[in-house]
């Protein structure tokens, strides 16, 4: 019985931490109670600072194709990583998305978010537009969301297109320019993404 | 107007992105250079550039939206013959409409009347123009002061001075229809539009240098892919490379 009981508590602890970030699967729905959950943590005062990273980190593993997202960072050089560096490199890539992705949205959290439109591309792709409304310290933002829906039950983030500029885009390139610098030495990535993940 | 000197311009620039019409635009032409020079840029705009436009961000919003518009309103100077050059008959008219209207009624510029009549005003350049000829960046570099770009780009800007009615009263001090200016005008404005685009991006350059690698290589990505927009004047930009990850 204690066991069946502790088997009911652990299924209904997951059944709820799942059902908790389970999104819309309409790719404008998906974005817009997405980033209302995500501001909603951000903003409540009554959780602390700890425990409203775990969140946001709980909805991004959840919702963003990070897996995805780290092999088109790393580039070309993917392809000629062995097994053990691939893995490496995940893991850590998976840190320092998350910790830039808490640090970019509480940047902008108190900023009013609005979706305007999605844009079927393909069966693999919805464009949704979306804007941050003009602040007095900040004049509009437009905010094009990459929605991979190849899995139309499980619509997944890849980038983020700011102003017409891919955040993805951009940290890839970063990532080229630091193993070109350094004769496409992996660890120096490994050691500048360590660096960041422990600052 | 000195159309002999923008005709010569263009078409040295022409001949010499020529061969390299297909090429990528991303190499460097002097990236240690470059670097040093970034770096210095950003002691410049952390002692200089942000303070200003720190404080210029807490001035009344109708002086700030007033001194935008201004900017962006002698901006159109250069807009419209660049919309010509490419053949954008239709902008090139909604642009002169639109300058036409807020220095009249929009009181010399500072209001923006024409953008609630729906006239667009989207910025265009030499550099824009020469990118939407087919003519590659060249390669990248960063300089002083002025920040990154690329051959193209730097022609273009000499360029724009010779196109852009503003630049010749002011900076070349020629009379046109009666108008007069100087030197002193025209860096005032471009002094008045680098502290307002400063200080509508204070949040996303901090933003930026607290999460990024490599920051100089960020700055160039995100160069290169607005200019890259601002060329096929297309806001969504897709990439193939993601194909490969579709599961």
């Amino acid at each position: 019985m204690k066991r069946f009981l502790s088997a009911l508590v652990i299924f209904l602890i997951t059944t709820i931490s799942i059902n908790s970030f389970a999104y819309n699967t309409d790719p404008k729905l998906f974005v817009e109670e997405l980033v209302d959950d995500a501001i909603k943590t951000l903003s409540n005062k009554s959780i602390s600072k700890a425990d409203k990273n775990k969140k946001i980190e709980e909805i991004a593993l959840a919702n963003v194709d990070i897996d995805a997202l780290g092999m088109y960072t790393l580039g070309d050089v993917r392809k000629t990583l062995d097994e053990n560096n691939l893995k490496k490199y995940k893991t850590l890539f998976e840190k320092y998305f998350l910790k830039s992705l808490t640090s970019r949205l509480t940047d902008y959290s108190s900023q009013k978010f609005e979706v305007l439109s999605a844009d079927q591309k393909s069966d693999n792709y919805n464009i949704v537009s979306s804007r941050i409304v003009e602040s007095a310290s900040q004049p509009e933002i437009k905010i094009d969301w990459r929605i991979y829906t190849k899995d139309p039950s499980k619509p997944l983030i890849r980038d983020l297109i700011v102003e017409g500029l891919s955040l993805a885009k951009t940290q890839k390139e970063e990532f080229a320019s630091i193993l070109n610098s350094n004769n496409n030495d992996i660890n120096i990535l490994f050691s500048k993404l360590e660096e960041f993940i422990n600052n | 107007m000195n159309f002999k000197n923008l005709g010569i311009l263009i078409t040295a620039g022409t001949l010499l992105f020529n061969t390299n019409l297909s090429a990528e635009t991303e190499k460097e032409c002097f990236e240690k250079l470059s670097r040093g020079i970034f770096e210095f840029n950003q002691v410049v705009d952390k002692a200089v550039l942000k303070p200003i436009a720190k404080g210029y961000s807490k001035l009344p919003e109708p002086i700030k939206n007033g001194t935008g518009n201004f900017t962006s309103n002698l901006a159109t100077l250069l807009t419209v013959p660049n919309h010509l050059l490419q053949g954008q008959w239709r902008s090139a008219g909604e642009s002169t409409a639109s300058f036409l209207i807020n220095s009249t009624i929009g009181i010399l510029g500072f209001a923006n009347p024409a953008e609630k009549l729906g006239l667009k005003n989207q910025q265009e350049d030499v550099g824009q123009t020469l990118g939407a000829y087919g003519i590659s960046g060249g390669c990248y570099f960063v300089l002083p002061i002025l920040g990154p770009t690329t051959i193209r780009d730097t022609v273009g800007m000499v360029a724009d001075t010779l196109i852009d009615p503003f630049a010749q009263v002011t900076l070349r001090e020629k009379e046109i229809l009666s108008i007069s200016g100087s030197k002193i005008d025209y860096f005032s404005v471009m002094g008045a539009s680098a502290v307002d685009f400063r200080a509508d991006n204070i949040k996303n350059l901090e933003s930026l240098e607290k999460n990024s690698l490599d920051m100089y290589a960020a700055i160039k990505s995100l160069y290169l892919q607005n200019r890259a927009k601002k060329i096929s004047n297309t806001f969504t930009s897709d990439d193939d490379e993601w194909n490969e990850f579709n599961k």
